[in-house]
């Protein structure tokens, strides 16, 4: 145990995700012995953060006003809506530059051993967004793991009635890799959803 | 396939140990708590990542030190492939094949294959349900390492849906309860959240059918198969006393249980829609207990000898008999399957059994690759299959001429 202060700055920043107690010690006496400008800038972002950034009123993403820039953006496709776990999901989709209508960040996955049930993630919101018909497809790009999965079964029984495209993002073989580093489950995935080639 | 060599460092009793060995019989022999079982404990869990006495890692751990590890040379048709394993309890494990490490442990499996029989698997047919369910799986996993995923996925949706099951429970009683109130009373949010529990709970049933369906086939078809096996491998031990019988006891609807008891195989499609059924049948009484009723979690595999069951009637030799006999028909399989035999393991198997079936079961196995046989008294095994010797004293072992 160290004087006060300084154990207050290893527990906080050992609360941190990916960040066990021997890190946070030595992020604390880096900070420590740093230039106090270089702290002040930090101690400076971290309110910052919490002040300025909001959630888009819209689709949940990170913004730094009431609406996030996908949906003030007037070029983007209003007519479909990829939903997605996390706003770090949005960015990732964002850097194909392949996807040009907006978002809907759920906030996360459907997961009871964490207590995540589908009336924790903004699901009614969506259902909202979907209420006045302009939307006309709904792509699901929830993670491909086991939560991600019963999230995507999850919306598309919710949207059956709309009348809407619903499509999930396909599983299967990474691009450039080998067959033989593809582990069973991907590679039964990567059959099961195999394509005819056009001639 | 046959272990050329074994060495295992911080492993139970152990400090550090080498076996080396060579196809054929070898017979590790020692007075009790000496370590003879610690050895074979070591090559079981090098072929199936889990020891057949603990559930947990930390037992096998050498008491005050902080990590074991196990290596076994393995030969087959005549290459050499070094597994080694290390078990550091709250960690995960690590493995490496040929020096080179996985990323995931689980890629071992396949490399070793081994049958063990020990005093454990009394179990197999004395004991629970569960006992049985294991041996089915480790079995299939034995067979096709795919299905390794297959049961760890099961485990997840079975954790969340029965996380989901606690949780939701009282939203869903109390709505129904209040239903029979007049509208008014009963509060929209009440309704809406107990409309959203129950979407959730139809999201979880379809993946516990859709994986349940698999593992359940995947263990009907090895039954199927296994059974000729086992008659004809009990026969052999018993000398022809009455005839054994396998039936899978499944926690679906009546007709269908009945349909796979009589033996017979439905298709995955047929024992999802099943699953499924099933599932909407017992929901009422999942919602009040708050458990998973239904699935591969909840069967059974019903064994009798003639027409009694074996579990409250079979004498303990029979019983004895009747493990035995399951895995030396386990052994068959996997060496029909595979064109190979697995490394044969008996942990102290003669002492129980009289000495027409120790003689029988030393010619039924004479033929293996590989045997490893432990024994306390050297003379309860058959002077036909002693093979090459070794004596086991206090966590040290020695050859004897």
């Amino acid at each position: 145990m160290y004087e006060g202060a300084v154990q207050d700055l290893i527990d906080e920043l050992g609360r941190l995700p990916g960040v066990g107690p021997k890190s946070a010690q030595r992020i604390a006496f880096h900070l420590l012995q740093a230039d106090p400008a270089d702290v002040e800038r930090l101690a400076h972002a971290l309110t910052e953060v919490k002040l300025k950034v909001r959630f888009c009123e819209v689709c949940f993403n990170v913004a730094e006003a009431d609406r996030c820039r996908v949906c003030l953006d007037p070029r983007r496709d209003l007519h479909a809506i990829c939903v997605v776990e996390e706003p770090k999901d949005v960015v990732a989709i964002e850097r194909t530059r392949e996807f040009r209508g907006r978002y809907h960040v759920l906030g996360g996955a459907i997961s009871p051993i964490d207590g995540i049930g589908p009336d924790d993630l903004r699901v009614r919101e969506l259902l909202t967004r979907l209420g006045d018909g302009t939307v006309t497809e709904v792509i699901i790009a929830t993670d491909p793991n086991l939560e991600g999965e019963a999230t995507a079964s999850y919306l598309s029984r919710m949207l059956r009635d709309f009348g809407l495209r619903v499509t999930r993002l396909a599983s299967g073989l990474p691009v450039g890799g080998d067959l033989e580093y593809a582990d069973e489950v991907t590679l039964g995935r990567a059959f099961e959803g195999r394509r005819l080639i056009d001639v | 396939m046959h272990l050329r060599h074994l060495s295992v460092v911080d492993f139970r009793s152990y400090t550090s140990a080498e076996l080396p060995l060579e196809p054929g019989v070898t017979t590790l022999v020692g007075l009790n708590g000496q370590g003879k079982t610690n050895l074979v404990e070591a090559i079981g869990y090098l072929a199936s990542l889990s020891s057949h006495r603990v559930a947990t890692d930390a037992p096998l751990v050498r008491f005050g030190a902080t990590q074991a590890v196990i290596r076994g040379a393995v030969v087959r048709d005549g290459r050499e492939t070094m597994v080694e394993l290390e078990i550091a309890p709250g960690r995960a494990n690590r493995a490496r094949l040929n020096r080179s490490p996985l990323t995931r442990p689980r890629d071992v499996l396949g490399s070793l294959r081994t049958v063990l029989f020990a005093p454990e698997d009394l179990a197999l047919v004395k004991g629970d349900p569960a006992d049985r369910r294991r041996f089915l799986d480790e079995l299939l996993v034995a067979r096709q390492p795919r299905w390794a995923g297959v049961r760890a996925d099961y485990d997840k949706v079975l954790r969340q849906r029965g996380a989901l099951l606690k949780s939701a429970a009282p939203v869903l009683r109390r709505g129904g309860r209040r239903a029979a109130r007049p509208a008014h009373v009963e509060g929209v949010d009440t309704a809406s959240e107990r409309e959203s529990a129950l979407h959730t709970l139809d999201v979880w049933d379809s993946h516990l059918a859709q994986v349940g369906s698999q593992l359940l086939y995947a263990r009907l078809r090895l039954l199927r198969d296994l059974g000729p096996y086992l008659g004809k491998a009990y026969e052999e031990v018993s000398a022809g006393q009455s005839d054994t019988r396998v039936a899978y006891r499944s926690s679906l609807r009546e007709e269908t249980a009945g349909r796979i008891a009589a033996g017979e195989v439905p298709e995955v499609g047929e024992l999802h829609d099943e699953v499924l059924a099933s599932l909407a049948e017992v929901r009422g009484a999942e919602v009040e207990r708050g458990v998973c009723l239904v699935g591969p979690h909840r069967d059974d595999v019903v064994l009798s000898l003639g027409d009694l069951p074996a579990k409250g009637y079979a004498s303990h030799g029979e019983s004895w008999s009747f493990a035995l006999g399951l895995k030396l028909a386990a052994f068959q399989l996997l060496r029909h399957d595979l064109g190979d035999d697995p490394v044969l393991v008996l942990d102290d198997v003669f002492a129980e059994l009289d000495t027409g079936r120790r003689e029988r079961l030393a010619a039924m196995v004479a033929d293996c690759e590989q045997v490893l046989v432990t024994a306390a008294v050297p003379a309860d095994v058959p002077d036909t299959l002693m093979g090459r010797r070794y004596a086991v004293t206090l966590g040290s072992v020695t050859e004897v001429a």
